[in-house]
């Protein structure tokens, strides 16, 4: 990635050098390199918190953490993984490869695009500074349901400024990247001829900007009941917990879809590129994008069927929820039948594309047996649900990821990676994930409530065998590590197209790209789209 | 050192466990349970499961299948199709069929979830940090429901009992055969009240009341535990219903009533230090003591240490106050309604004169009686 300077010097008009480069970037390679090792080191972080978790839960009885810290790990955990690495992974993605997909020159709004970057790393300091505060780091969970989350100690104003802080670099970087694509599309690159990743891109940030706002607002009433004295959420004053529960997510769950959306798009890049066959279904693609993103908005409380809601509310939200997976499979039929017939071949993105339609679609089975409520009654708040959640977001959300950075990265740096070293990574974590989440499927349904630091004797042999999974699969993330440094250092010069198969403007430029990607628009043929 | 041999030592006896697993484990499904809706639950998750077993088994075929035999190094070569409108609307429609499908006996079973008319009884369960209140409200029976794992096992200093984390002090008893109808409330946060074998687990919410309905149709002990997330000690708060036939039910319900009139006796009479100290021990111990620790040193900030405390060595009359009527606001409840006069007077005698506290005086039921009015 430091590639990118060496790229930047033949055509130097950035704004400085060492970190004067990087605090005052405004261009989009340079900030999309920032959101992805800010999302590299949130997942470090965010890893320590799972392995303490887990290292808890290697045997019954409390050995390592006190009860509280322990809900704190839980609920740092998912913030910082949710917040700090699976959105920042896709906003880097994105910075990178928009403009070059749709041939501009750069974002279109390329000083804003500094300051959504900028903030994060301070919203994410004051979240994590919680945890050296008296009574430590908010520990309610993820989902801050109060009276709960008013309990709280010194955290909360902090917790809920952060959420604020992060919530406006998202929405910020969603009106940038909904300008850069709707404004700096090359002559002939119509909405339908869009690869797909900035469809889903699309599509994504105008989530963002519908419920990160929901979410500022939900906070805000936390942050009001608990210094200004208003009852938003206490029965006591007038008010009412659920309230929150239903707003939470009515954010919530298009969250949980901006995190997968992307994913989608970057899956549907990669699988035509190493099948050498075009995408199939590429409108019926976009139609079940919108329509999952649509959906999204009215399934919000199937996260809350114990509370107690009407008959009718629980219809509605099963019936609504089931439809979800028209759509859903509407996509993963789809790939499959790009593979049909394809003229295959397996370099390391493919092997993460192949991983994520395999255990993304394993999650979604989870989902749909989730959406049966009275069954769901059964399921909820149990570590069935923690497994379905990790399955869309571990080898979905972030193989993803680590799949677009294998794919992009020689465009990048300029450098083949090392695809031994690639390869070991792949096998390596794919093992570990189904070690690491399968198991929690058996728990789950034998009975073991989630957010629980001890458990009863009949749950001691899966958890151990997802113990073993979790520390083989975080480990295993350093070779990925390693191998993404050698090659910014180094290695077997990339070819302007990269992969064979590939299609697309982005393979049309030198790699690694000039500094301004698109000075002059590039002509789009008819059939660019892939 | 020793905070690394205690670790290490639980390593080693965990990977004997591991080797020995015991056969009770390795539990794979939901249980089919005690309840005709827990069955019609069961069905229609293994319903489901098949289903989406079977979708797999098409779908994960189909990419096997390709990668098999449409890879590049076999001489494949890619085919030009990409888009059939057939197909398409096939895939989209042969799903929604079998979601219909599903549908219908997911709603019929919800419905009947829903039917809490006509019980033959009503069981008011409120949730507490970190405890179950449980109120007949029939037969005037009213007790809470504690966790009974001892400390020691939690922390690894005896053996693990056969019910680890799954014991309370005092079951929830229930006649079989009879339509239990349960409402679910909250004293401070929300909880949920969960027993998988009768498949029924919904909030307790403060403020707010939730109703379900359980009829089970075999004697028996079943376990759960709270399910939602409610504070520190949520993973320490489980649940015990013991289902017994009918007239065992009403046998129970009159030695519970005698125990009621035996307590308020005990709240008759004078008691003597040492008698104060010993019951306030044990009171101490399983209302008290998962914040203000065992060892009375709190926890800082959220819990306050009881040793040395302001309140626990200045006058008594404060102390049973802040005792009776909690503080508004923080985690410390109202004891009141959760302790008899005898309790009280016992745990506050024995918080005035242990953990180095000494005020050498006692508090007698009788003064608890009164600062009730
Ligand atoms: C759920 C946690 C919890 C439980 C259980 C609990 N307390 Fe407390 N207690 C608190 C908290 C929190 C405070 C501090 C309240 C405040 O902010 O003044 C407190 C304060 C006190 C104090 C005053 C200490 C001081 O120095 O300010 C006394 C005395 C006390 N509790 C007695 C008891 C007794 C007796 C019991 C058991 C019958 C009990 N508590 C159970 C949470 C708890
Ligand atoms: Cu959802
Ligand atoms: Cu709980």
């Amino acid at each position: 990635m430091s590639a990118a300077a060496d790229a930047h010097h033949d055509d130097h008009h950035g704004s400085g050098y060492g970190w004067k480069r990087w605090l005052y970037t405004t261009n989009h390679k340079d900030i999309g390199t920032l959101y992805l090792w800010f999302a590299f080191v949130m997942f470090i972080i965010g890893g320590i918190m799972a392995l303490i978790i887990r290292a808890e839960l290697w045997t019954p009885g409390m050995q390592i953490t006190d009860p509280q810290f322990f809900n704190s790990m839980t609920t740092m955990h998912a913030l910082v993984m949710i917040f700090g690495v699976v959105m920042p992974g896709f906003v880097g993605l994105a910075n990178w490869m928009v403009p070059m997909m749709v041939g501009g020159p750069d974002m279109a709004m390329p000083r804003m695009n500094n300051w959504s970057f900028w903030i994060l790393p301070f919203g994410f300091g004051i979240l994590l500074s919680t945890l050296f505060m008296e009574g430590g780091a908010p520990a309610a969970g993820w989902t801050i349901y109060p009276p709960l989350s008013l309990q709280g100690g010194d955290h909360v104003p902090f917790m809920i400024f952060a959420i604020h802080i992060l919530g406006v670099s998202s929405v910020m970087g969603a009106i940038n990247i909904i300008a850069t694509i709707l404004n700096l599309r090359a002559p002939g690159m119509t909405l339908m001829k869009m690869p797909l990743f900035v469809w889903t891109w699309l599509i994504t940030a105008y989530l963002l900007i519908a419920v990160m706002p929901v979410l500022a607002g939900a906070v805000t009433m936390l942050l009001t009941d608990r210094f200004f004295d208003t009852s938003f959420f206490s029965a006591a004053g007038g008010g009412d917990p659920v309230m929150f529960q239903h707003i939470f997510w009515f954010f919530g769950h298009p969250e949980v879809y901006i995190l997968i959306l992307p994913a989608f798009g970057i899956v549907s890049s990669i699988i035509p590129t190493f099948a050498r066959k075009h995408l199939f279904g590429y409108s019926s693609m976009v139609y079940a994008t919108a329509s999952i993103a649509f959906l999204s908005f009215i399934v919000w409380a199937h996260h809350m069927f114990t509370v107690g809601m009407p008959l009718a509310g629980e219809l509605f939200f099963m019936f609504s929820t089931m439809l979800i997976a028209v759509p859903t499979g509407v996509k993963v039929f789809n790939w499959v039948a790009t593979l049909w017939k394809g003229s295959m071949t397996f370099e390391t993105p493919m092997l993460f594309a192949l991983g994520f339609i395999i255990m993304f679609t394993i999650g979604g089975f989870s989902g749909l047996m989730l959406a049966i409520t009275p069954v769901d009654f059964q399921y909820h708040d149990t570590y069935f649900v923690v497994a379905h959640f990790h399955y869309v977001l571990v080898p979905g959300a972030i193989y993803s990821i680590i799949a677009a950075v294998y794919f992009w990265i020689p465009k990048w740096t300029g450098h083949m990676y090392d695809e031994t070293l690639g390869k070991w990574h792949f096998w390596l974590s794919t093992i570990f994930v189904n070690v690491l989440f399968f198991p929690m499927h058996f728990v789950g349904l034998a009975g073991m409530p989630r957010r629980i630091p001890d458990y009863a004797l009949q749950f001691v042999d899966f958890n151990q065998i997802a113990t073993i999974g979790a520390f083989g699969f975080g480990f295993s993330q350093l070779i990925f590590l390693y191998l993404v440094v050698k090659c910014i250092k180094g290695g077997e010069k990339a070819t302007d197209r990269v992969w064979e198969g590939a299609h697309g403007l982005e393979w049309t430029l030198s790699s690694p790209p000039p500094y301004h990607s698109f000075s002059t628009p590039p002509e789009v043929k008819a059939e660019h789209h892939i | 050192m020793k905070a690394f041999t205690k670790p290490a030592a639980a390593l080693v006896a965990a990977l004997f466990t591991l080797a020995g697993a015991a056969d009770a484990a390795w539990e794979l499904n939901m249980p089919v349970g005690v309840t005709k809706i827990s069955e019609t639950v069961y069905d229609l998750h293994m319903l489901i499961l098949w289903i989406c077993v079977v979708i797999g088994i098409v779908v994960f075929g189909a990419i096997i299948y390709s990668v098999i035999y449409h890879r590049k190094s076999r001489g494949a070569v890619a085919a030009e199709f990409h888009e059939s409108t057939a197909v398409e609307i096939a895939w989209t429609v042969v799903p929604f069929v079998i979601l219909v499908g599903m549908a219908v006996p997911a709603a019929k079973t919800l419905v009947e979830m829903e039917q809490t008319g006509d019980s033959d009884m009503t069981l008011k369960v409120t949730g507490y940090q970190w405890k179950w209140q449980y109120e007949y409200l029939d037969d005037g029976v009213t007790f809470f429901s504690t966790l009974a794992t001892p400390r020691e096992q939690i922390y690894g200093e005896t053996e693990k009992g056969e019910n680890y984390l799954l014991e309370v002090d005092k079951h929830v008893v229930l006649p079989v055969g009879k339509k239990v109808r349960i409402l679910l409330t909250s004293n401070d946060v929300i909880h949920a009240w969960w027993v998988p074998d009768l498949a029924v687990k919904k909030d307790a919410i403060p403020g707010f009341i939730n109703e379900m309905w359980t009829r089970i149709e075999e004697p028996g002990i079943y376990r759960g535990q709270c399910a939602e997330l409610c504070g520190r000690d949520h993973g320490f708060m489980p649940i015990v219903v013991e289902a017994v036939p009918e007239d065992e039910y009403k046998a129970w319900v009159q030695r519970m009533k005698g125990a009621t009139a035996e307590a308020s006796d005990e709240g008759m009479r004078e008691w003597s230090n040492a008698e104060l100290i010993a019951r306030g021990k044990d009171v101490y111990a399983s209302s008290c003591a998962a914040c203000h620790q065992p060892n009375g040193q709190g926890m800082a900030p959220a819990f306050p240490a009881i040793a040395g405390s302001p309140v626990a060595t200045g006058p008594a009359e404060a102390h049973l106050a802040l005792v009776l009527n909690g503080k508004p606001g923080t985690s410390m409840q109202a004891f009141a309604a959760q302790l008899s006069d005898a309790d009280l007077a016992a745990v506050v005698t024995f918080q005035r004169n242990s953990f180095g506290n000494a005020s050498g005086d006692a508090v007698q039921p009788a003064q608890v009686a009164a600062a009730r009015n």
